[in-house]
């Protein structure tokens, strides 16, 4: 391994040369998500027990809890992504923000609605506008609106910048989310894994939930390399790099 | 869990309806954002690489 400090960062940080560093990046995270995917299915749906309270309803967690902490994780580093092209006028920092909102999204979309299928046979509702439920709509609108916020605005570069605005703004949303079951009496349980307790479920339940979200993080990366390099090519189709890049990757 | 046979894993103990409901949209959910990501670097690339500026680009990179 070299030092970090002998990484050429400034040169990485140009799309130029990100390109192709995603290119050869997104099998190894493909592979990795395919993996991890077939072992947490495996280990939620085959080996994890049924448990004693909740029946087999409760193996929905192994979609629910991942996703929820994508939804929630990726995006904190949108936001980060958004204040380094603020602070540093990065294109690369701005592209990465916006490749990763889609994901970001869809993760919340699948939080949510996985959250609706667990609640029906926990609580006997689909639906409650407690705390913590709330709290993740209103994440997924903040995704809707970066999106539709940079959709609006013709010039990419003025995009990147009220889009990061409005979204390091909406993270404060995230520790509210997170924080929700512990500050409200809310119907959702509380944190099912805690780093200062024991764990409370059973090993096989840990594992496959902690395998699923490796898995969940792994696609969210590959799928973001993917998408950010088709920013780029649409961002700089008139560089002349792109030109000369595009027909060895094709 | 103890799945004697193919039904009973189905079953999922009476809460098929929700589990499955949950798995079956999450794999769609994946499939589709797959394939509309790779479908946008395909078209990103094509319109890059379209004929009046590829006429401006060495001959060996059509």
């Amino acid at each position: 391994m070299r030092p970090m400090s002998s990484i050429p960062w400034f040169r990485l940080a140009s799309p130029a040369s990100f390109f192709p560093l995603a290119r050869r990046l997104v099998p190894w995270f493909s592979a990795g998500a395919a993996v991890l995917a077939v072992a947490g299915l495996w280990l939620g749906l085959l080996v994890a027990p049924t448990d004693a309270q909740q029946g087999d309803a409760y193996r929905i967690i192994f979609i629910h809890v991942p996703a929820a902490w994508m939804s929630m994780f990726i995006y904190i580093v949108m936001a980060f992504w958004c204040a380094v092209s603020l602070t540093f006028n990065t294109r690369l920092a701005a592209m990465l923000a916006q490749a990763l909102a889609p994901t970001g999204a869809m993760f919340t979309v699948l939080a949510l609605i996985t959250g609706a299928m667990w609640g029906k046979p926990a609580w006997g509702t689909y639906w409650a506008w407690d705390a913590r439920m709330t709290s993740e709509l209103i994440l997924l609108f903040l995704y809707f609106g970066y999106m539709a916020l940079r959709n609006a605005i013709d010039d990419p570069r003025r995009a990147d910048r009220a889009s990061a605005v409005l979204a390091l703004v909406g993270a404060v949303n995230v520790p509210i989310i997170y924080f929700s079951v512990k500050w409200w009496n809310t119907l959702h349980q509380g944190a099912s894994v805690s780093m200062t307790s024991a764990p409370t479920m059973a090993v096989q339940m840990l594992t496959g939930m902690l395998v699923m979200a490796f898995a969940a993080w792994f696609y969210a990366i590959a799928i973001t390399l993917i998408r950010v390099q088709a920013i780029i090519v649409e961002r700089e189709k008139n560089a002349r790099w792109i030109g000369e890049l595009l027909p060895r990757t094709r | 869990m103890k799945a004697n046979g193919l039904s009973e894993f189905l079953a999922m103990g009476g809460y098929a309806f929700y589990v499955w409901t949950s798995y079956v949209v999450a794999a769609i959910a994946v499939a589709v954002e797959i394939v509309a990501v790779r479908a946008r670097l395909r078209a990103a690339v094509k319109s890059a690489l379209r004929p009046e500026r590829a006429a401006s680009l060495p001959d060996d990179t059509q």
